[in-house]
């Protein structure tokens, strides 16, 4: 059994999660980092995707986490996002809203650095369509 | 003198209206408890990203690089002044009195030969600055039919907001809201958003933390992508603290208004009860003279 830490899921509206986990798997913005206890301090902004929490039973818990930030810091690791539902509360709708969305900025998008940018959170939100319908 | 009939009926009235208010006070009392939860939710994440980027701002202080949200245009010529209030009334001077501190800002600014754009978040604020200032609101955002507010409003206006700055629309950006002290006291409050100012805890175990840091990807990335928004934070931030303040605001108000009915209701039976008595005596009078003539 791994050792445990300090980990904190807060969004805007409220505290999520905050509690002594064993291991946190975060979708960083350049790719899938899972982080133990005494992990460098290390900070890394944050892509659509799901957050994975193994708590000190060794079971998983996921969250589906959107635009933020993971901040990892001797006294534990604090993850903030703009949206963070738990998986088992996520509907289909929501995930086809924000796709929707996604789409629409797209096509909004003014210059190619914009549009980049909205394409690439397009994919990455396609991609958490395509792995929570295999789940 | 009015007569006794339509003191009854003042009576009534005043009745009525008491009640109305005393209702009003205690649905304001209890949406200031839903309010207040919401606002001290909200306050670890707000924490949070200000301890960050403050830390994050030091590397970038004074370079030429930083980022433009940071370092601002360059000059002040335009100002861009957020003013938020509340979509209701009979809540005291809560509107009043952040309309009257964007309106002295308003006004010193235009003296100084600056422009100013106005846009409006909440109705009652536009309805208290149209008449001086109308031809300078850009833009009004109603959230009327917003039961509680969600991240997902702030946003908006924070892109709104962000939109109009990348498309060098002003040069300044400064948030008027009311910041809730407690149920009794609200304090109309300035707030400059662009560019942004950090306070920089010094001594703070956070000053050796971020030696150490490694940041993926690079600082400026992720400078670059929190400013924005951390605009949308502060917004969130200011509307809940708006609703705190709104709601304690409207319940003093409402408990003065039910004490001041109460008063006028004492002061109108009285005089109800010595008009009834006087019209007695006038009758018994009357009736005694009467006899005596006979």
């Amino acid at each position: 059994m791994a050792e445990l830490f300090q980990f904190e899921l807060v969004s805007p509206e409220r505290a999520l999660l905050s509690e002594q986990v064993a291991e946190v798997v975060i979708p960083g913005t350049e790719g899938e980092f899972g982080v133990l206890k005494n992990h460098s301090p290390f900070m890394s902004t944050i892509k659509p995707g799901i957050l994975k929490v193994q708590n000190d039973k060794g079971a998983w818990d996921e969250y589906f986490v959107r635009g933020g930030f993971a901040d990892i810091a001797p006294g534990g690791l604090t993850v903030l996002a703009e949206q963070a539902i738990p998986v088992s509360e996520i509907s289909k709708d929501l995930l086809d809203q924000a796709i929707e969305n996604a789409r629409e900025d797209v096509a909004d998008a003014k210059d190619d650095e914009a549009r980049q940018k909205a394409e690439m959170t397009l994919s990455q939100l396609q991609d958490v369509a395509e792995a929570l319908k295999a789940a | 003198m009015p007569s006794l009939k339509d003191l009854r009926n003042r009576i009534a009235s005043v009745k009525a209206t008491q009640k109305i208010t005393k209702a009003m006070q205690m649905v304001a009392a209890a949406k200031l408890r839903r309010a207040q939860e919401a606002a001290e939710a909200a306050r670890p994440y707000a924490e949070r990203m200000e301890a960050v980027l403050a830390n994050l701002a030091v590397a970038f202080e004074g370079r030429d690089d930083a980022p433009k949200l940071m370092s601002g245009t360059g000059n002040d010529q335009v100002h861009l002044l957020v003013v938020a209030t509340a979509e209701r009334g009979l809540c005291g001077g809560f509107n009043t009195n952040i309309a009257k501190l964007a309106r002295d800002k308003a006004r010193s600014l235009i003296a100084q030969g600056k422009t100013v754009k106005i846009l409006c978040v909440g109705k009652k604020g536009f309805d208290a600055i149209k008449r001086e200032l109308g031809q300078y609101v850009i833009k009004t955002i109603e959230l009327r039919d917003v039961k509680n507010v969600g991240f997902s409003n702030a946003d908006e206006i924070g892109r709104e907001v962000l939109s109009m700055y990348d498309a060098g629309e002003f040069d300044v950006c400064t948030l008027f809201y009311s910041t809730f002290k407690s149920v009794i006291a609200q304090e109309p409050t300035a707030q400059q958003l662009i560019p942004a100012h950090f306070e920089t805890s010094e001594g703070d175990a956070g000053e050796g933390a971020s030696a150490v840091y490694e940041y993926e990807p690079d600082e400026a990335e992720i400078l670059a992508d929190l400013l924005p928004r951390n605009i949308s934070v502060q917004i969130f931030r200011a509307l809940l603290e708006n609703a705190a303040s709104e709601q304690g605001a409207r319940m003093s108000a409402m408990d003065n208004a039910t004490r001041n009915a109460g008063d006028m209701i004492d002061k109108l039976t009285i005089a109800y009860n010595r008009q009834r008595q006087a019209q007695i005596t006038t009758e018994l009078i009357e009736i005694i003279s009467g006899a005596e003539a006979l």
